[in-house]
Order: C-alpha cells, then sequence, then structure tokens
C-alpha cells in the first residue's frame, strides 16, 4: 500500500465528507490524520481494507465520538453527529468511485467563499481539497510557514464564527461562486505560471494542483462551459511551459519558442475543451482566453498566427473586462493583424486616457513595436523606461537583452 | 427616547486579560446588567463575535459585492441597525443586501458572540 499516494488521492474526498459529518474543520483534519496513523499501523499486518475510502471515513467518525465523549463540554455537538451518522447511509464496500460527489463540491465552495479574504480562499483550497501542507503551500507562496498557518488558522476560525455554511449554493447565488471558485483555481494557477520568482518546481507543482482543481470542476458540474473553458486555457497554457524559458532561466517569447517542446497532448486536450465550450455557448472570459491561447498553440509557426481573429477575441474580451493589461494585449494583436503603426497608435491613446505611468507592460509593447518597425532610438528609450518600472526578475533580463540586442544607433 | 450605546475598545485588551481580569469584568458586567433591568431601562444588549468574522455587503450597478473584514472607511458614519435571525452568513449576507443603503453605503454583518 502506497500511503504516500493514498494520501495524495483520497485526502481531499475523505476530507470533504469528514467537514459535513462533524461540522468542523479542525475536527475532521485531525480525526484523518488519526485514522491514517491506525491504517498505517493495521493495514500492512491485517490486508487493505475492500474500501480504503469508507474505512478511514468510518474510523475517523468513531474517532470523533470518542472524543466527543471524552468531553462532556461537547455533549450537544456529539448527539448532533451522532444524528449526522446515523442519517448518512453507513460507508459499505459497495460505494462507487464518488460517495458523496456533492461534499466535494460543499468543501470547494467554502474553501472560495467571498467572504474569505482571497489569499485565504487560495490556502484553504490547496490544504484542505488539494492536501498540501502548510510547509509545501507556504513555499509555493513565498510566505513563512508561520504566516501560511495563522492564514490558514483564521479562515477556518471565520468559517466557524461567521457560521460560513457547509453546502452547494442557492440557485440564485449560483453562478456567483461558481465564478469565485474558478477565479481560485485560475489565481493558483498564475500564481505557478507567472510568478518569477521561487522554487521552479514548486511552481510547476501549483500548475498541476490547478488543472487537477479545473478537472475536478468539470467532473463535478459537467454542464457548466466556462469551467470547461477554464480548464482548457490552462492546458494550453501549460503546454508551453518547456519552452518558455531558456536554458538559464531566462524568458522566451511565443514568437521566438522552439514549438517542439510544446505538448501535443495538453494542446489537443486544450483545444477540444475550449471547441466544446464555445459549442455549448460560452462567451466567458475563460471561454474568449482560451480560444486565444488555442489558436497560438495551434499556430504551426509564429508566421501562421491568426492575429485577426486574436485581435477580435482580446476586443470582445475588452469589452466584457475593460482591463489596461487586455488593452495593452488587443494593441499589440491589432498590431499584428495589420501594422505597428496601427498597434501604436491604440498604445497612444492608452496612454493618454488612463493614469498608467507606473505600468511596464506599456512601454514593454511599444518598445517591441518600434523594434518591429526598425526604430532603434525610439525602441531603446521606450526598453529604458519598461526596465526603470518592471519589478520581475526574468522581465527585466529579457527587457534588457531586448535593450542590448537593438542595432546600434 | 430611546439611545443606543456602542461600545468601542481595543479588542488585544479583552483578549489578553487573565482569568482572574476577565472574571472581575464580567461581574461588572452583570451587575450593570442586572442594576439597568431592574429600573426598566435595558431593551436588549449582545457580546458581538471578533472583528475577524465581519463580513462587509455593498450592492453595487445592481450586483452584491461581498468582502472579508469590516467596515473600514472612516468617512462614513454608523446610521443604523437590523438585528436578524438567519440560519447561516449566506442567509445574513442575502437580508444585508436588501438594505436599501447598502446600494450606496455598506452593510457590516457580525455575528452576534455565542459561547
Amino acid at each position: 500500500m502506497d500511503f504516500e499516494k493514498l494520501h495524495r488521492d483520497e485526502s481531499g474526498r475523505v476530507l470533504a465528507t469528514l467537514i459535513r459529518l462533524l461540522g468542523d474543520f479542525d475536527l475532521a483534519e485531525e480525526m484523518l490524520q488519526e485514522a491514517y496513523a491506525v491504517a498505517l499501523q493495521k493495514w500492512p499486518a491485517e490486508g487493505t481494507p475492500a474500501n480504503p475510502r469508507a474505512w478511514l471515513i468510518s474510523t475517523a467518525r468513531h474517532k470523533a465520538i470518542d472524543r466527543l465523549r471524552r468531553d462532556h463540554r461537547f455533549e450537544t455537538k456529539r448527539d448532533e453527529i451522532a444524528r449526522n451518522a446515523e442519517s448518512t447511509a453507513q460507508p459499505a464496500d459497495d460505494f462507487g468511485d464518488d460517495m458523496f460527489p456533492d461534499d466535494r463540491l460543499r468543501l470547494i465552495f467554502t474553501c472560495s467563499h467571498p467572504a474569505l479574504a482571497t489569499d485565504a480562499q487560495v490556502a484553504l483550497t490547496l490544504h484542505t481539497i488539494c492536501g498540501l501542507t502548510t510547509d509545501e503551500i507556504s513555499r509555493a507562496f513565498l510566505v513563512s510557514v508561520a504566516t501560511m498557518s495563522q492564514r490558514l488558522v483564521r479562515a477556518k476560525r471565520k468559517i466557524r464564527d461567521a457560521n460560513i455554511p457547509y453546502r452547494v449554493p442557492a440557485r440564485e447565488d449560483l453562478p456567483d461562486r461558481i465564478d469565485a471558485a474558478m477565479l481560485v483555481v485560475y489565481l493558483i494557477f498564475n500564481e505557478g505560471y507567472l510568478a518569477a520568482t521561487g522554487d521552479a518546481l514548486v511552481r510547476r507543482e501549483l500548475c498541476a494542483e490547478a488543472i487537477r482543481l479545473g478537472r475536478l470542476l468539470c467532473e463535478l458540474m459537467p454542464r457548466e462551459a466556462e469551467a470547461k473553458a477554464l480548464l482548457g486555457l490552462m492546458l494550453l497554457q501549460d503546454s508551453r511551459c518547456d519552452a518558455r524559458t531558456g536554458r538559464d532561466g531566462e524568458l522566451i517569447v511565443l514568437d521566438e519558442q522552439d514549438r517542439t517542446l510544446w505538448h501535443t497532448e495538453q494542446i489537443r486536450e486544450g483545444t477540444a475543451l475550449t471547441e466544446s465550450a464555445l459549442h455549448s455557448g460560452s462567451k466567458g472570459p475563460y471561454a474568449l482566453q482560451a480560444s486565444i491561447a488555442a489558436l497560438h498553440a495551434n499556430a504551426k509557426t509564429a508566421r501562421d498566427t491568426d492575429w485577426p481573429q486574436i485581435a477580435a477575441l482580446y476586443a470582445a474580451l475588452l469589452a466584457a473586462n475593460p482591463s489596461p493589461v487586455i488593452e495593452v494585449n488587443w494593441a499589440v494583436a491589432v498590431a499584428m493583424a495589420r501594422t505597428p503603426d496601427d498597434g501604436l497608435a491604440l498604445l497612444d491613446k492608452l496612454e493618454s486616457r488612463e493614469q498608467l505611468s507606473e505600468f511596464h507592460l506599456l512601454p514593454a509593447a511599444r518598445a517591441d513595436l518600434l523594434r518591429r518597425l526598425g526604430k532603434s532610438a525610439e525602441a531603446a528609450q521606450a526598453y529604458r523606461r519598461a526596465l526603470a518600472l518592471a519589478t520581475n526578475d526574468v522581465e527585466r533580463r529579457f527587457l534588457s537583452r531586448r535593450l542590448s540586442q537593438l542595432p546600434s544607433q | 427616547m430611546q439611545y443606543l450605546l456602542l461600545i468601542y475598545g481595543l479588542e488585544s485588551d479583552w483578549l489578553n486579560l487573565t482569568p482572574a481580569q476577565n472574571a472581575a469584568m464580567q461581574q461588572e458586567y452583570g451587575q450593570f446588567g442586572k442594576e439597568i433591568a431592574e429600573s426598566k431601562k435595558h431593551l436588549g444588549s449582545n457580546r458581538l463575535a471578533p472583528v475577524a468574522s465581519a463580513t462587509t455587503v455593498r450592492v453595487r450597478d445592481g450586483k452584491r459585492v461581498v468582502t472579508d473584514g469590516p467596515f473600514a472607511e472612516t468617512k462614513e458614519q454608523l446610521g443604523g441597525y437590523y438585528l436578524v435571525e438567519a440560519k447561516d452568513l449566506d442567509e445574513a449576507i442575502a437580508l444585508a443586501g436588501r438594505i436599501p443603503a447598502a446600494r450606496h453605503g455598506s452593510v457590516e454583518v457580525r455575528p452576534i458572540f455565542t459561547m
């Protein structure tokens, strides 16, 4: 029996059901640990039970009842758990793959509840659903273990003190709550995908966890087209993970990447998911972003990229979610679809309209378009401005390299 | 005439009381409660759960926006309150979002302290 694998595969499911039965995150976690300890002791000698998951749930539940029986202060709590336990079908050996699929949905919605701070939602999701330890999460987010455990303690305390419910939200709240759950997954992915500092392996792990969560959302809410699009988007972006940095960790931009390093299986699956989301009529932000990613991923060479369609998709994205980042991307796509001058004109407008003097992507995009136009002196000026604003090391190295590669002026 | 008496203080001071100090304070509150009850001037009172359990609800452009934490703007003033019975935070948030002031101001949802 591979206990590490068991923990990895089962802890999210088992914990989700235990939290419902016991009504308390901490108690559920503690009892699950105790059940694992018993399993470690018993299984090697007595053999692995036919249904390890059911065994873990029922052992942890009995441990909880014992614990509460010893502790008289919790008499009403104990009665409640006993009632819950009775009303729940006795775990038997004939349970299918998912005994209580709703429990995992409940856990997802509780962890991403809007009354919790975003960083707490992310930490709680990784901890309870993915089964990552406090230590692992703190390393991924570059904070101390003490800070991360405090964050988790506070989140669990708020769930308890404010009585955040453990259930699938009411129909009228569902669209917003699904958005919130998807956002947590995408934040986890981006933390792994975009973060420039920290252990590369840990960041890969975050992307993998986010994709795993994305699969879970699709499995639990099969009719949710945007969930499919989100999974597709993450797979398509992640398909480039081996091509987007060079040997020394330097950033390699899309049109200079070695496309043979892209993961074709991920591209195939990501594209199929995106198409399926579009067929179901999804025009949400993830469907649009996934469509853009699919166009990039399926271009045989940088030259084959369908820039007019990408520009149109960015325009649609911008209409629904105005943001400077999307607007810069749109301007770049327009430049590629038409001429660099058309893109520069859009960047000018953006610059004159908004307070974006601190936003490094703007001069960086300008510099790239000027470079393409062969206007080296102006490009150099824009690169220097971008360098003065960029804080991310990998991006700074990329901008410096581009600046040094400009033909002498 | 009715008055609402709002109690402000440093939460950390409360949490750092020794058991003896805590007992003394409880007794003082008990005494005060008894006195005003006897004088028929007591209409209701509650201890609130710690501020970390607070949630702020606003409605903007017809959309309900829920955030973690207490109401923190200093330029707006406390204008009223509702004490409601709700089965959980979601129900309390839904009620808070229906208060007209949520459309321009904010409604802080604070649980009542339970033992």
